[in-house]
């Protein structure tokens, strides 16, 4: 409840100077219509990720075939109808493995991020607040963790815990962890010498206090930045770990999963299967970073960075 | 500088040390124990006897911290042990893998800065143009599509226009140079379209900045030629992030080629530690881990350097 009214206030703050300063206009408006017009692109990202999300979420009623069983009679069968994206070697509907494979997709961008953030939050906060040798200490742990190239530890991890949704979160969100943690580093380091925690200080509040109801709901701005911006690599990532065979297993669906068959002999014969779900993850990316940059742009115009 | 320069080096020795840490906690923290997979690799029953006898001349009984100094003498003169998977000694595995990866990292970061910024410096100076609006949206997907996707779609590209096929013999370098540039050259586009389309808008971003700067209207006003205010006074101060971005994306780089060599089956050291991850190839995948994690840092800590050498008032601050 707390850090939500925080996180409000923030955003109403910087929505709603941003905008009159840009066009003068907007009082009367709705905040969500506000938000459109100062961010565009990050509504169509958001319209584009929600439809995905409700698609994930009605599958089986929206799925036109189911995603496992195959037509024996239609195997490589080129797009048209029934099959609007054509089926795969096994006569399975590309389209309903694409809408299955959604929901695959989606969870572990979300958990993963989620989870990566908030570890990662807690080692920042606790380093920047502690200092001294908490922070030399955790600090080591997190560079010698972002040497790591992150498919690599992401890899490593899921082979060595086994293919399951809950593992596959798991070891994706390890090599977020330090990118998190170096964020909100910095961010604690800053407020931890603000005048309004010196003086909570001075009034005798304990660490915990101070954590939770000062520094945290600061911070909350920077983590959803992150967090949204965590999203569509987590979603790449998980696409490439079912690629190498780390991840989903046959015959669930997933958008990496599908695109594992080999392209070379796919080109001539059923180059369908290989170009849609490719786009499917193209797509849901580029709503995720949409939406991460105009999150950024609303909520902290300082982190902006046009890269 | 002398006191900038050692202290960068004492950093990246401290990562270095962490990381050989951390890649020897990961391969022992996490369940699945050596020595089950050693001995059960032939299939049947193992006795606990038989696992104890493996877990003794693996030195798995012994501390953690006696296992770790035995194990980090021996990776501190390249020792990494033999493979399981093909027999070799590790480093001899890499050795003849590592120049194909090396190539592909290069050639991506060349076509990337090539490619990139001048592609940058132009969207910037004709801003708004259909250049930069098309650029913009080069970018916005070349940020979105996974490296292997595009790996795949060149492929089929490739494929369609020149039948091709993927190559039986991947030429080293050495003994055919140009065969083996046009052989990875498709390998390196797709892993490096993803840092073209980032230079390029960093790029793009740091020269709007500056050419907005007073000095570069005074070069303006006092005459001097077009073409050198925009590349010695505007390119030059634009460079300095471009620089620390192209260092950190080299860690992204070698994350890409993981699953680009094997789109591609291209003998590299991505191709080889993915199957060594795989296969639980435990001393493979353990020490070409730790070579790519070494070279992330020895990345990171000369941009450091470069950076304290492009900008005297880094290594001011710092030191």
């Amino acid at each position: 409840m707390r850090s939500h009214a925080g996180l409000t206030s923030v955003y109403t703050d910087t929505v709603g100077a941003d905008v009159e300063t840009v066009d003068g206009r907007g009082g009367s408006q709705s905040r969500l219509g506000r938000m459109t017009r100062a961010q565009p692109l990050g509504a169509v990202g958001a319209v584009i990720l929600l439809t995905m999300v409700v698609i994930a979420v009605a599958a089986p009623v929206v799925a036109p075939f189911d995603p496992t069983l195959g037509d024996p009679a239609a195997l490589y069968a080129p797009p048209g109808p029934p099959y609007w994206l054509g089926t795969d070697a096994f006569g399975r509907d590309i389209a309903s493995r694409l809408i299955y494979g959604a929901r695959v997709s989606l969870l572990i961008g979300l958990g993963t991020s989620l989870l990566g953030v908030a570890v990662g939050a807690a080692l920042g906060t606790v380093a920047a607040y502690r200092g001294q040798w908490t922070d030399s200490i955790i600090q080591r742990a997190m560079d010698a963790l972002l040497a790591f190239p992150m498919l690599l530890l992401a890899l490593a991890m899921a082979t060595m815990l086994g293919p399951s949704i809950e593992n596959v979160i798991v070891s994706l969100a390890v090599p977020i962890v330090p990118r998190a943690a170096r964020v909100v580093r910095s961010s604690v380091l800053v407020l931890r010498s603000t005048p309004f925690v010196e003086a909570s200080r001075a009034i005798g509040c304990g660490d915990m206090r101070i954590i939770v109801r000062h520094i945290v709901p600061n911070t909350l701005a920077p983590l959803l930045v992150i967090a949204t911006a965590y999203l569509g690599l987590a979603i790449v990532q998980e696409a490439a770990l079912d690629y190498l065979g780390a991840g989903i297993q046959e015959p669930q669906a997933s958008w990496g999963l599908m695109l594992s068959g080999s392209a070379t002999s796919l080109a001539l014969t059923a180059p369908w299967i290989v170009i849609f779900p490719g786009l499917a993850i193209c797509l849901a990316v580029l709503a995720a970073n949409l939406v991460g940059d105009a999150i950024r742009d609303l909520l902290d115009p300082r982190l902006r960075r046009d890269y | 500088m002398l006191a900038y320069l050692t202290q960068r080096l004492a950093v990246g020795a401290v990562s270095l040390f962490g990381v050989a840490v951390a890649v020897f906690l990961i391969m022992r923290v996490i369940p699945g124990d050596a020595a089950v997979m050693l001995s059960g690799a032939g299939g049947g029953v193992v006795s606990e006897q038989e696992l104890q006898d493996v877990r003794h001349k693996l030195g798995l009984d012994r501390p953690l911290p006696v296992q770790f100094a035995d194990w980090a003498a021996k990776v501190a003169v390249l020792q990494l042990g033999t493979s399981l998977r093909t027999g070799n000694r590790v480093i001899d595995d890499a050795a003849r893998r590592f120049p194909y990866t090396l190539q592909i990292v290069v050639m991506a970061m060349v076509l990337a800065v090539v490619g990139g910024i001048p592609l940058g410096v132009l969207s910037a100076y004709r801003a708004g143009s259909w250049l930069d609006q098309g650029l913009r949206l080069v970018s916005i997907g070349g940020l979105a599509a996974p490296s292997f996707w595009i790996g795949l779609i060149i492929i089929l590209g490739l494929i369609w226009l020149f039948e091709w096929s993927a190559p039986l013999v991947w030429e080293p370098f050495w003994v055919s140079p140009l065969q083996s540039l046009s052989q990875l050259v498709w390998p390196a586009l797709a892993v490096g379209f993803r840092q073209l389309a980032l230079i390029a808008r960093m790029t793009r971003s740091m020269m709007l900045e500056v050419l907005g700067e007073d000095y570069v209207r005074t070069a303006r006003a006092k005459g001097v030629a077009e073409a050198s205010v925009v590349l010695r006074h505007g390119l030059q101060n634009a460079l300095l992030p471009v620089v620390t971005v192209i260092g950190f994306e080299f860690s992204a780089l070698f994350g890409g080629l993981i699953v680009t060599e094997s789109v591609f089956s291209v003998p590299g050291l991505g191709q080889y530690v993915v199957d060594s991850i795989l296969n639980r190839d435990y001393p493979a995948a353990q020490g070409i881990v730790l070579i790519l994690a070494s070279f992330v840092v020895v990345s990171n800590v000369t941009v450091d350097m470069m950076y304290g050498w492009l900008d005297p008032r880094v290594r001011v601050q710092d030191a």
